[in-house]
């Protein structure tokens, strides 16, 4: 049921493409050729990657016209659209993985948007900055104000990011919606994997983000 | 209205009726045996395509684009105009080392059905009767118009599309084309257009038709057997259609209210304002190139587009099963096919789970847009037609020139 879709050539891949751990990361858990949805595409970057690397029938949805127009012109799938609103015109497992990459913090129904996700597909990854890291504590704890970060460079009043969690919030809302975790993966601020003997609390304090892959 | 010297009129309409039984194109010949089934129930035949041609088609016949023309559009894409002298209608799209290369693929635009360039219409002579048919031509549909089209492609032995694009009716073919013919379209790129038409739209239709109707020189359909013409009614149509092409910040751009070639207003009915003036000629300059009755049954056949009522009511069934990959196009100014209405083609072919891309762009020149210089247009049909080919494993053209 696989098609296999190769949407650039891999010599289209940007030299600073392939230097995104977290993307590398995401790539990694996708099978090759498989049919995928990113939602929250951008300029299409991990669309680019996943078709050089692993021959995917890639699609993606974007909130900015620019993004989406840039996209198209490259040859990529790409249609305008909310992941709050626009991802009920799906059919149930319409894709083998979804992607939310970075995007999960800025919806308005983060849950909905998770349930939406694992319907649509047959496992979904997501990835977020993780509000729990240290530095971000420390701020908060010492400084008196809402913390600013390498990855959450916005003040409070002009941010996008309207529903930041921790990694620990992150595996609540995995159990309420009844979403099983199949891999879990936290990045240090060096973008660096953080090992898996390292036990929860201090994948949720040195974790700057952290990425996903669910199934129902 | 003033109008052109009278042998000036009488030279082009000559030339114009010409080009509707022997026009400077290609065309295919239908015989009786071969007649057309269409939606109304009776049949056309014998009929004749149209169609011009650009580019060579390629030893497996995989690299066909086939462009659809609008409402007052016709085959000739990206030539000269037999009529009017002027540059083909997209010629900014189509050519060598253009956002549809010429270099690379073999680009078709047939006249529609029920047009007056060469293929069968209104304006053609009814084998049973050696007269025009004149309001004896049936009633067509857009459908119809993409039936003939695929009889075409049979005829000339080319099995299916690369790419199937075009903007309004154009569009409309486009939609037409990719759910009756799924298997034969490998990608499509609908433009400013909708699955069914609105009923603002329909009303702006039946304005123009009936200001052809109220023409004495239209003669009930019979104009070509009195040797005469409705040009007045037909002008006044255009002018009312052309502003719905356009938008207001088009107009106010290009021409607030100033004065036509006068200081003051005249209290009087000349063209005082330049858009008058601008209108008055776009109305006349129409009525050169176009038939009447042609415009009476095309625009009907707009009329009567309703891609979700001929599947039941449900748009996305008309997509299911689809493997084309569709690239939606729409425009910010355009009021007479809004962005809504791509985006519910968008939706039914989500629900599909179909391969589907859509580009809003931002413009101010209405609904003719598509037509304009629009570099963002370019990029994405560049973008699109260039990759549905690379997955078609089409070579790229050679050489190095651009």
């Amino acid at each position: 049921m696989v098609a296999v879709n190769v949407n650039v050539p891999p010599h289209a891949l940007r030299p600073a493409e392939t230097s995104r751990v977290d993307l590398l990361l995401i790539a990694d858990m996708v099978a090759p050729g498989a049919r995928v949805l990113d939602i929250g595409c951008g300029d299409g970057t991990l669309l680019r990657l996943l078709a050089a690397k692993r021959d995917v029938d890639g699609r993606g949805i974007e909130l900015s016209q620019a993004g989406v127009n840039s996209c198209v012109a490259q040859g990529l799938g790409v249609i305008q659209g909310d992941a709050d609103t626009d991802l009920a015109y799906y059919p149930d497992n319409a894709f083998d993985y979804v992607i939310l990459s970075q995007t999960l913090q800025a919806t308005y129904s983060p849950r909905q948007v998770v349930e939406q996700l694992l319907r649509i597909g047959h496992r979904a990854i997501v990835s977020f900055p993780n509000f729990g890291h240290w530095r971000v504590r420390t701020q908060l704890l010492f400084g008196g104000k809402m913390p600013r970060t390498d990855n959450l460079p916005d003040r409070w009043y002009d941010t996008p990011n309207i529903h930041l969690c921790t990694i620990k919030d992150f595996l609540g809302l995995c159990r309420d919606v009844g979403a099983k975790v199949e891999r879990a993966v936290a990045l240090n601020a060096y973008g660096s994997k953080l090992g898996v003997s390292m036990p929860l609390f201090m994948q949720n304090l040195f974790g700057e983000q952290a990425v996903f892959l669910l199934s129902r | 209205m003033s109008e052109a010297p009278t042998s000036q009129v009488l030279r082009d309409h000559s030339v114009r009726l010409d080009q509707i039984a022997n026009p400077q194109s290609e065309i295919v010949h239908f015989g009786a045996d071969e007649a057309l089934p269409l939606d109304c129930g009776e049949v056309l035949g014998p009929y004749s395509v149209a169609y011009q041609t650009y580019g060579t088609l390629n030893a497996d016949k995989s690299n066909l684009v086939l462009v659809c023309h609008a409402l007052t559009g016709d085959q000739h894409v990206a030539n000269i105009h037999p009529v009017t002298g002027k540059s083909g209608w997209w010629e900014t799209m189509v050519g060598p080392g253009k956002p549809i290369d010429t270099n690379r693929f073999f680009v078709m635009c047939p006249n529609v059905i029920g047009g007056c360039m060469g293929s069968t219409g209104p304006s053609s002579i009814n084998p049973a009767t050696g007269r025009p048919y004149g309001l004896d031509f049936p009633v067509i549909t857009v459908a119809d118009m993409v039936r003939a089209q695929a009889r075409l492609l049979d005829h000339l032995g080319i099995p299916d599309v690369l790419c199937v694009l075009g903007g309004s009716m154009g569009g409309m073919q486009v939609l037409e084309w990719a759910a009756t013919y799924k298997d034969r379209v490998f990608s499509a790129v609908p433009i400013a257009c909708a699955a069914r038409h609105s009923s603002q739209n329909i009303a702006f239709h039946e304005v123009g038709r009936q200001a052809v109707m109220a023409d004495s020189d239209w003669c009930q359909g019979r104009y070509l057997d009195e040797g005469k013409s409705p040009r007045k009614g037909l002008a006044v149509a255009r002018m009312a259609a052309h502003i719905t092409y356009l938008s207001d910040d088009a107009l106010h751009r290009k021409f607030g209210r100033n004065l036509q070639d006068r200081d003051k207003i005249t209290f009087g009915f000349d063209a005082d304002f330049q858009v008058e003036s601008y209108l008055r000629h776009q109305g006349l300059s129409f009525v050169d190139r176009f038939d009447a009755n042609s415009y009476l049954y095309i625009t009907r056949a707009m009329d009567y587009f309703d891609l979700a009522a001929d599947h039941g009511g449900v748009l996305a069934n008309a997509f299911q099963g689809t493997k084309t990959r569709f690239c939606l196009v729409s425009f910010t100014s355009d009021w007479l096919f809004p962005t809504e209405e791509s985006r519910e083609i968008v939706h039914a072919l989500n629900a599909v789970a179909a391969n589907v891309s859509f580009v809003e762009l931002e413009t101010d020149g209405g609904h003719d847009s598509f037509l304009l210089h629009e570099p963002e247009l370019f990029d994405t049909i560049r973008g699109f037609v260039n990759a549905a080919a690379r997955q078609r494993g089409i070579p790229e053209a050679e050489g190095w020139l651009p």
